[in-house]
């Protein structure tokens, strides 16, 4: 909660500097003594984890784009030289693409928690829209940056994302003459910079890969922000009733985030050393030719449930809007569930359809990994893996649109403890 | 609840000096490749040194070869240019050092410090002052004139006259023929 | 959530069993079983010996048609060759001159003026553009082979599968294009490039049999070390860095329980 603050300069410097920047007051009051709920779980450690995985990437970025060239004669070549010729080139580029991978499940694991505890509910409505803004920001961000190595993936990803906005021809075929392009192509040509993705394509989403991470990082503040606004939510869902609900944020959350972020670095550190390419695409170390386009075009793993769903709608437009109204959708989430408890640790027939839908994510991503034509043989009878994707897409819009709004009005929630501490101590003596 | 521990470090606290110290050796050894990546990379390294062919420069001509990014004047002297080299007296040299990279630095600026062979001139190429390229077989010391402020330089690359404050330097070169050179 | 999740993940770990395995005859096998010493994710490391007759094969059958263009001769003291050696390599070489004085780069007969090779230069090409290349290869454009083992599916194992995959019949009913070969490995199993090795195509100077199996087994280890000459070092330091964060771990973990000992 924003309560006085308990902040006090030791020395002469340092009161000199809180009469005209406190910011020392600023990093105690907010990351020493904090006051955050004493039952924070694992599931709570991926903020701060998110905040080391973006300093990461900005960091080994910036040294990266010290050696990269922007141009699609020597793009490859640039970074190849950067694996083979640059003094520890190749650990940073490792670190920079498996690292988009660690940011990803990072954020995913983020964002189920605040699914689960009723994180997005009153009155942190804005702090879930703000994440969500972060997440889209995310998503532009890795797709700018997938491009760069102007790979064969690179090259056909920005090919067919971009063609994406062609579909808005349907809505305005002609701007102009009968002659003129459609409102899709023209953006989509404005998009690129000419006739085809090419050089001034690269260029730009250079520009645009190297800024959007600052935009981030000022996203998260406001981010932040909101947070400490209400204070963190926490497993139970039930708000802190008072001081002894809470402790200071350093020393009992700056050690528990510091262990649990080191856990997520040693993860990281064995993708980064023994499986470099385990989540990226050979097509990848193809240079980018455009007259031949790979058999399988595929994003990272982190855009496969997005890419199924786009799949599975055959018509271009309504595609393209299921697409970006599965994102959309999110915004929604404070306002469409309509549950007066937050933790769905106490609401067990939402808990069920949580998991379901957890579960739908999967499916989705791995259909999005697959051929488009291809098929499962369940006893006898071929299902083109279309009609999972088109069920589980409906999946995805029914829990949010349909189920959400509807099982918060009939279930019957469980009792909830009385209060944090009484939980804790509840707890402690069961224990004993 | 919570016990605050007020008094000083006790073995207690030990874990939180031994994690802390651990950490910060962590970040210290994480910090290294992302300063040595500004470090020359092995392909640029690999540039460090070249060996270059100089049998078809004629006497009393140049040529000039690029070394790390840099000019570097060959020059075969003729006698004359050789003799009159030899006889300029250190009174009359403004910069008394050879600086020569092969030869220690407080070597004195004699024609014999600033070549290996006496038909072979070879300096870097780069005004002393700010970093021009002097025109050869020009000004009046039958050597380099530098054109952006004026500098003049002799037959052997030292400075006579004009704001340059020190004689053209010698890179580290080596014969490892009659007439191929390897340098740096 | 006791029933959903264990149906979920069951039908997650069973969904990719029932995807599809076309039994067509032009879609390719999958790589033979093979594993390399390279391949062991902890403690893998090239055999310099190796990696010295699988650059001998490259250059004396492979240098023909597929250029190596990532890989400069000062790079192969990472095959164990000695500055020497390195040096000898490279003059060996005949590297596209600069134009001459009179601003030539080519000789009254129509040949590429050259010059030998210093460390620093990169292995030449053998055609001097993708058309060049195209015109002496039927049409078809062999590829560079620097990250050849990284762009393939199947890595190492595939490209050893393609390189000892040749001289099977094909299926009865098999229609092999003109100008094409047979490789059961290959996408559409007609590949452009003829079959490249052959018994005894060249001579080991440590007394290997150069059988085809053996030869392909060096090349595809001396083309594994070109796609990523820094393996090594990375599988090095990934164990030095995981043991760190190991202990740190620990320490971490021990300052977690001490800090919040008295909070339960």
């Amino acid at each position: 909660m924003s309560g006085n603050s308990t902040y006090e300069p030791k020395n002469g410097l340092s009161r000199w500097l809180d009469a005209r920047l406190p910011i020392m007051r600023l990093a105690h009051d907010t990351m020493s003594t904090f006051p955050t709920p004493r039952n924070l779980n694992i599931w709570y450690t991926f903020g701060g984890i998110l905040t080391f995985c973006l300093g990461v990437q900005i960091v080994t970025g910036i040294v990266l784009a010290m050696h990269y060239t922007p141009t699609a004669a020597a793009a490859f070549d640039s970074v190849e030289n950067i694996r083979r010729e640059v003094n520890y080139g190749w650990l940073l580029n490792f670190i920079h693409s498996n690292g988009a991978s660690m940011f990803f499940l990072a954020v995913y694991l983020h964002m189920f928690r605040g699914l689960y505890y009723g994180s997005s509910k009153a009155p942190r409505e804005v702090l879930w829209i703000l994440g969500v803004i972060i997440y889209v920001v995310m998503v532009a961000t890795a797709f700018l940056g997938y491009v760069l190595p102007w790979g064969q993936m690179s090259f056909w990803a920005a090919t067919v994302i971009t063609n994406l906005f062609t579909s808005l021809d349907q809505i305005i075929p002609h701007l102009g003459g009968a002659h003129d392009p459609g409102l899709g192509t023209t953006i989509t040509q404005w998009l690129w910079g000419g006739f085809a993705v090419g050089d001034p394509t690269l260029n730009r989403f250079f520009s645009l890969h190297y800024l959007l991470p600052f935009v981030i990082a000022g996203l998260v503040v406001l981010h932040i922000w909101a947070l400490h606004v209400p204070g963190n939510n926490n497993p139970l869902g039930i708000d802190v009733k008072g001081p002894q609900d809470t402790v200071p944020f350093h020393p009992y959350y700056t050690v528990k985030d510091g262990f649990y972020l080191c856990l997520f670095v040693i993860l990281f550190a064995f993708l980064v050393f023994f499986a470099p390419d385990f989540v990226g695409n050979p097509d990848n170390y193809t240079p980018a030719n455009p007259l031949v386009t790979p058999p399988h075009i595929v994003p990272e793993w982190y855009l496969l449930p997005f890419y199924a769903m786009l799949r599975s709608i055959p018509q271009k437009l309504v595609g393209v809007l299921v697409l970006f109204g599965a994102i959309a959708t999110l915004l929604f989430v404070p306002w469409l569930d309509t549950s007066r408890v937050r933790s769905m640790r106490f609401r067990p027939l939402m808990k069920q359809f949580f998991w379901i839908f957890v579960a739908d994510c999967l499916l989705l991503g791995y259909l999005g990994s697959q051929e488009p034509q291809a098929v499962w043989h369940l006893g006898g009878v071929d299902v083109p893996l279309l009609w999972p994707a088109r069920i589980g897409t409906l999946y995805y819009f029914a829990f949010f649109w349909v189920i959400m709004p509807v099982i918060g009005l009939i279930e019957t929630p469980r009792p909830r403890p009385d209060s944090i501490a009484a939980s804790v101590l509840g707890n402690a003596q069961a224990a004993e | 609840m919570a016990t605050t521990n007020t008094a000083e470090p006790t073995r207690r606290d030990f874990i939180h000096i031994a994690t802390g110290t651990v950490a910060a050796v962590g970040v210290g050894l994480a910090a290294w490749p992302f300063i040595d990546q500004m470090n020359p990379s092995s392909a640029v390294l690999a540039l460090s040194s070249v060996e270059i062919d100089i049998g078809s420069i004629q006497e009393g001509q140049q040529s000039v070869f690029m070394w790390r990014s840099k000019p570097v004047f060959v020059r075969r002297r003729t006698k004359k240019e050789i003799a009159e080299a030899e006889a300029v007296s250190m009174n009359d040299l403004p910069d008394k050092l050879a600086r020569n990279l092969n030869l220690p630095e407080d070597a004195p600026a004699t024609d014999k410090n600033r070549i290996e062979k006496p038909d072979w001139l070879i300096v870097i190429g780069i005004c002393t002052h700010l970093g021009c390229i002097p025109l050869n077989n020009q000004g009046e010391f039958g050597g380099y004139l530098c054109p952006c402020h004026g500098s003049q330089y002799d037959t052997a690359g030292r400075i006579r006259k004009g704001p340059a404050p020190e004689n053209l330097a010698v890179p580290p070169y080596a014969f490892i023929g009659p007439t191929k050179i390897k340098i740096g | 959530m006791r029933i959903a999740l264990p149906l979920a993940v069951m039908f997650a770990l069973i969904a990719p069993a029932l995807a599809d395995d076309a039994a067509n005859t032009t879609d390719p096998l999958p790589p033979k079983e093979v594993s390399f010493p390279f391949q062991g994710t902890f403690f893998g490391t090239y055999d310099r010996e190796q990696l010295q007759r699988g650059f001998q094969v490259y250059k004396e059958v492979c240098s023909a048609c597929h250029s190596l263009n990532r890989i400069a001769y000062h790079d192969l003291d990472g095959i164990g060759f000695d500055a020497a050696q390195i040096k000898a390599l490279a003059a060996a070489a005949k590297i596209p001159a600069e134009p001459n004085d009179k601003g030539e780069t080519y000789d009254s007969d129509g040949q590429r003026l050259t010059r030998p090779g210093i460390p620093a230069d990169t292995l030449p090409a053998p055609f001097a553009n993708e058309k060049a290349a195209r015109a002496n290869n039927n049409g078809a454009l062999p590829p560079d082979l620097s990250v050849i083992v990284k762009a393939r599916e199947g890595g190492a194992a595939y490209v050893y599968s393609l390189l000892s995959g040749f001289g099977q019949k094909p299926p009865p009913g098999f229609h092999v294009l003109a100008n094409k070969y047979y490789n059961p490995y290959f996408a559409g199993r007609n590949i452009s490039m003829p079959p490249p090795l052959t018994e005894g195509a060249v001579t080991y100077s440590d007394g290997t049999t150069a059988s085809v199996d053996q030869e392909a087994k060096d090349v595809v280890t001396f083309l594994s070390w070109a796609s990523e000459p820094k393996m090594e070092e990375r599988k090095r330091m990934g164990f030095e860095v995981i043991l760190f964060l190991l202990a740190l771990a620990g320490l971490l973990y021990l300052s977690y329980r001490r800090v919040w000992r008295d909070m339960h």
